[in-house]
């Protein structure tokens, strides 16, 4: 249990998967400018991080590595997301229509996110169980979301803000990510001695 | 356009990191040190020639419907043998990028190359463009990566600089320095290019992939907002 709990806590903190890991760093800069759109694109990646872990381990276990098959993983990996999230898009319209809208928009975006892909790969990497995998995905996606909506409000002081000619627009947003990402440094090393 | 000019917009005019803000992810990952940045600059462009190739020469064969979903498994393949050869004739470089690597599938700067030049032009043109997207990003990695490296860390390849390797800042080298330094470069980018700095806009309507991630994002988006 307390595995379970540093994973977490590290995925959303130490190792964030945008601060620290620079993963998904495109919906980072792109969609974290109004609140709601950031909280909705972050959302739909948590859920699609925790299918698409939850389709692709099992894939990789029972699957590719019985076989020798294990060099496929990232041709495997990228098509399963694709189809994943063309799916998940799919099912939603049809079936919740009001999750849809609200998530549905940023689902497309989502297919070459490399932070689902990051996710998938590192899971298999850090030789994970299927339940520490997908609490490892549920930590990374918080992690994004925690990200991305400081970093909204970050940007929506940003905006008001009288910067320089030359940096204006992303070079300022960048430094401002520079300085959040900083914030996220001081993290490094609590959560391990918060259970000694 | 000549060869030249088609070969040499990939490094200045048109640079894929600096200019058009593609590939952000490994730039900001990789370039932690010159020898990570120019190997990972070099898979990356290995992947893009063969992807650009090969897609240029199947461009009448590939129905329209379903170029995005050929082009990624094409793109993935591509990447699994380099990161074979890789692993096998540089096990050092492989541990150095890591993730990183197979992550290139998902680097845009490759299917944004693919959907707006390769499936358009020529073999050899595209090809050319494919050398020059590939040397500007490798070009733009080595640049941040020289600054964080000697400023950084003090060393130069790894061999120590005499006086910076005592006052080095090593912030630089760690998460923020990667946001920092690129910030700066894009600002000098801004600062010194002829033309004006033109507001770069994130998001669907600055973002090549805008028209692969299925259908115009910004439509939606735009839908979603007046909901």
């Amino acid at each position: 249990m307390t595995k379970l709990i540093i994973i977490l806590l590290s995925a959303v903190f130490i190792n964030n998967y945008v601060l620290s890991r620079f993963l998904g760093i495109c919906p980072f800069l792109g969609v974290s400018k109004k609140l709601d759109s950031a909280t909705g694109m972050s959302l739909a990646v948590i859920f699609v991080m925790l299918m698409a872990t939850a389709a692709t381990y099992p894939i990789q276990i029972y699957l590719l590595d019985p076989n020798g098959l294990g060099y496929l993983q990232t041709i495997v990996f990228i098509l399963v997301i694709a189809a994943l999230v063309q799916l998940v898009e799919i099912v939603l319209k049809r079936f919740v229509p009001s999750l849809h809208k609200s998530l549905g928009v940023y689902l497309p975006l989502i297919t070459t996110n490399c932070a689902v892909l990051g996710v998938t790969i590192l899971n298999i990497d850090e030789g994970y169980t299927f339940l520490e995998a997908m609490v490892n995905s549920l930590g990374s996606g918080l992690g994004f979301f925690l990200a991305m909506v400081m970093f909204s409000g970050v940007r929506s002081v940003l905006e008001k803000a009288d910067v320089p000619k030359s940096f204006k627009g992303l070079p300022i947003t960048l430094v401002a990510a520079a300085i959040v990402s900083l914030s996220f440094l001081g993290f490094g090393g609590v959560i391990e001695n918060l259970f000694a | 356009m000549n060869t030249l000019q088609n070969f040499s917009k990939g490094l200045v005019k048109e640079n894929p990191v600096l200019v058009l803000v593609l590939g952000t992810c490994p730039t900001l990952a990789t370039s932690t040190s010159i020898s990570n940045a120019l190997g990972m600059g070099l898979a990356a462009t290995v992947v893009l020639l063969c992807s650009n190739i090969v897609i240029s020469a199947l461009r009448k064969v590939i129905p329209d419907k379903v170029r995005i979903p050929c082009y990624i498994v094409l793109i993935a393949g591509f990447v699994t043998m380099v990161q074979m050869l890789v692993k096998a004739f540089a096990p050092a470089l492989d541990a150095a990028l890591g993730i990183y690597l197979p992550l290139i599938v998902v680097n845009c700067i490759i299917l944004g190359r693919a959907e707006m030049f390769a499936n358009k032009n020529k073999v050899f043109d595209s090809a050319v463009d494919a050398l020059g997207m590939g040397a500007g990003f490798t070009l733009a990695l080595s640049l941040m990566a020289l600054i964080r490296e000697v400023f950084g860390n003090g060393t130069f390849f790894g061999l120590p600089i005499p006086v910076l390797y005592d006052n080095h800042i090593s912030i630089l080298t760690m998460a923020p320095g990667g946001f920092f330094v690129f910030g700066l470069l894009i600002a000098a980018v801004n600062k010194f290019s002829a033309h004006k700095p033109k507001k770069q806009d994130f998001g669907c309507t600055g973002c090549p992939s805008a028209e692969i991630c299925s259908h115009s994002c910004v439509n939606r988006e735009e839908a979603a907002a007046n909901d």
